[in-house]
């Protein structure tokens, strides 16, 4: 009896000890998953890629200067503390004092570690007239990396950019330069499917030494007035615009440009 | 091998093709296009005489002034002013030089010459692209001294067309209701004038109340309404020869009937035995034929541009709204959702939209909708306004405004407004007294 009653009283605790640890993994909620996020891979060039341009690396550079130099602006301090101002020097000392002092302003060299960085870094910063030989020496050299460095990029990039097309932003600049030359004739029908493709011959300057309606036809066929009347717009629109705002590299790349104008957006309202 | 290598040529080669780079134009400017038009060069002996004829100066830039003023009033133009042209009128009309004319932002030119043939005014003017520097039209006209007020309107027309790729409407005419005198005791006539407030004449002398003239599609003709011995008579006036004749009496009407497309038919609603029905009229045999039996109050019907729709005003939901039926009065649609009530819809002569009047909290509006009832747009709204009338080409809209009068019932006045379909381009048309329901014309020149 006794037996049984233990058995029992043991197979409950075992049930309710079950209950209670399993219980809680049954109300648990299902995982909540954060909302699907699309992201639109974009072509990435040396235009598009304006935040961590030389420009930018310059900043990042300041910063991690200026860092250092907080560093090394602290550190000074320390050193004065070692001469206690609250001790009154001997006369002698007090010469000794201003001599060290004068040589460290005339003698960079002599300069501890620390300050050294400090004043590399304002070098940057201030113009030195008795330097500019070595700062054109040094641009030259500078300029021939970024001009090797470039190469290699656009090199790189070349093969992507014949598929792809402009970057983002070059196409951007394109677009509102001409958004701003185009007077849309606004007596267009808005339901009529008016697309005028024009396929433009640039220059490496961005002029445009040949330009070309790709359906031309249409342009002298009885009915297609308004076809006439939008192509007209889109020439005048890139012979005011030019010359063109194109990127500044990889003329192969865009030296032939197709234009795609299509007023219907506007038109609609 | 020969062949293997074509097949890989011809394989390989729209690769390279689709590798044009490609960018969409999608927006533009909205501005008006600047333009430049050169006053019409004209010899001495030509302005010697047509300056006895016409008692003006110099016909050559009087003839500019009017072109000049119809583009700007357009709104979709931008004259440039005359004192910035570099070039003589009479060399420019010859060879224009471009570089004087792109310095001064014209992106078009208009030129041309005025001469005095035979007794005869002779225009020919030249529309060139200053960007293109090339001649985009030129035509000759030869017409009667008097006429010198048209050929500027047709000149316009054509540039217009030319630039914009739809037909002009400046070689047209207003018809309109003249009113005169205190509120209470209006005296109403016909007049008429031109769609830029010139030539303004009176048809009828005010003895009679008359209403609502509209013009016919296809020529000069026009049906109005008018109040004889009180009772509502429609008429039939040609414009051209001033002949008049009686449509019939029609107890129980309140508008005039307009026409169908090819001005054949006459579309009206009157009440007959206290219901208001639409009804048409064949001008020829006048027979009259009831296209609506609905026991609400249908009225201002409309025809479509191809004439196979009807739109029109009716209760039958309780409220004032916009329905649109196929001709012989089957298949009524409501296309008017919107809140407030809708009256006086008219569809435009291009056939995408239908103009109407709308009154909303105490406001009336001027407003279009798509014929479908969809993208209504409201363009303008006033303490009173109503019954737009489109221009020949569907992009301009005109109708009347009454002011506020004041405690002691002074200040009243009607005046015609025009709008274009953008709803900025909003202008007053002179006039010599009120004026109220205006009808606008077709071209006069096909």
């Amino acid at each position: 009896m006794n037996r049984s009653i233990l058995i029992s009283s043991a197979l409950h605790f075992l049930l309710i000890v079950i209950t209670a640890m399993s219980l809680p993994f049954l109300a648990k909620k299902p995982i909540d998953l954060p909302p699907i996020v699309s992201v639109e891979l974009i072509q990435i060039t040396d235009k598009t890629n304006i935040p961590f341009a030389p420009k930018a690396k310059k900043t990042i550079e300041k910063i991690k200067e200026k860092e250092k130099k907080l560093v090394s602006e602290q550190a000074p301090p320390k050193k004065v503390k070692k001469i206690k101002p609250d001790a009154v020097p001997m006369p002698d000392d007090k010469i000794k004092k201003i001599e060290k002092i004068k040589e460290d302003k005339q003698n960079p060299e002599k300069i501890d570690n620390e300050v050294k960085q400090v004043s590399e870094f304002e070098k940057d910063e201030l113009f030195d007239p008795n330097n500019i030989a070595a700062l054109i020496d040094k641009s030259k050299e500078e300029s021939a990396e970024t001009v090797n460095k470039t190469d290699k990029v656009s090199q790189d990039q070349q093969k992507n950019l014949d598929i792809s097309g402009l970057s983002l932003s070059e196409e951007d600049a394109l677009k509102a330069q001409i958004f701003g030359c185009w007077s849309i004739p606004l007596g267009l029908p808005y339901n009529e499917n008016l697309l005028v493709r024009i396929k433009l011959q640039l220059n490496p300057d961005g002029s445009v030494s040949q330009s070309e309606i790709l359906d031309h036809a249409r342009m002298n066929r009885p009915g297609q007035g308004f076809y006439k009347v939008l192509a007209e717009s889109a020439l005048r629109a890139i012979k005011l615009c030019q010359p063109l705002r194109v990127p500044s590299t990889g003329y192969e790349r865009w030296k032939e440009l197709q234009l795609n104008f299509d007023a219907r957006e506007m038109l609609e309202g | 091998m020969i062949r293997i290598f074509f097949i890989i040529l011809l394989i390989f080669s729209p690769i390279k093709a689709l590798a044009l780079i490609e960018v969409d134009i999608t927006r533009g400017n909205l501005n008006p296009l600047p333009l430049a038009v050169s006053p019409l060069s004209i010899d001495e002996n030509s302005r010697s005489n047509f300056e006895k004829i016409l008692k003006k100066k110099n016909i050559g830039s009087e003839i500019s002034i009017i072109v000049e003023n119809n583009l700007r009033t357009s709104g979709l133009f931008n004259p440039l002013d005359k004192n910035a042209f570099l070039q003589a009128p009479d060399i420019a009309n010859v060879k224009p030089r471009f570089e004087d004319w792109n310095l001064i932002k014209a992106q078009a030119l208009i030129t041309g010459k005025v001469t005095f043939v035979e007794e005869k005014l002779r225009v020919e003017f030249r529309l060139w692209d200053v960007l293109a520097g090339k001649e985009m039209m030129a035509l000759a006209f030869t017409t009667v001294p008097n006429n010198w007020r048209r050929v500027g309107h047709i000149i316009t027309d054509k540039v217009y067309e030319r630039l914009t790729g739809e037909k002009g409407y400046f070689d047209t005419r207003i018809i309109y209701v003249a009113e005169e005198g205190p509120k209470t005791k209006r005296i109403k006539k016909l007049a008429i004038m031109d769609q830029d407030g010139a030539n303004n004449k009176f048809l009828t002398l005010g003895n009679e109340l008359v209403l609502t003239p509209r013009f016919n599609p296809t020529s000069q003709m026009v049906t109005y309404l008018s109040y004889f011995r009180n009772l509502p008579r429609v008429y039939l006036l040609d414009i051209e020869t001033g002949m008049q004749e009686v449509v019939g009496d029609f107890p129980g009407m309140t508008f005039a009937p307009r026409f169908s497309p090819d001005g054949k038919k006459i579309i009206m609603s009157f009440a007959k035995d206290g219901n208001s029905d639409i009804y048409t009229m064949d001008l020829e045999n006048r027979i009259v034929e009831k296209i609506t039996n609905h026991p609400s109050i249908d009225t201002s019907p409309s025809y479509s541009p191809d004439g196979k729709y009807i739109c029109f005003n009716s209760d039958r939901s309780g409220y004032q709204q916009i329905y649109i039926m196929n001709s012989n009065g089957s298949n009524v649609k409501r296309i008017s959702f919107g809140k407030g009530l809708y009256g006086t819809p008219v569809w435009s002569p291009r056939g995408d939209l239908i103009a109407f009047t709308k009154l909303h909290k105490g406001k009336f509006y001027i407003g279009v909708m798509r014929t479908d009832g969809s993208g209504e747009r409201l363009l303008t709204e006033n303490f009173y306004q109503e019954a737009p009338s489109w221009s020949p080409n569907g992009r301009v809209l005109i109708f009347y405004r009454e002011t506020k009068t004041n405690d002691k019932g002074e200040g009243f006045s009607a005046k015609l407004w025009s709008i274009d379909l953008t709803g900025y381009n909003e202008r007053m048309v002179d006039t010599p007294i009120d004026a109220s329901d205006p009808s606008w014309s077709s071209l006069l020149s096909n």
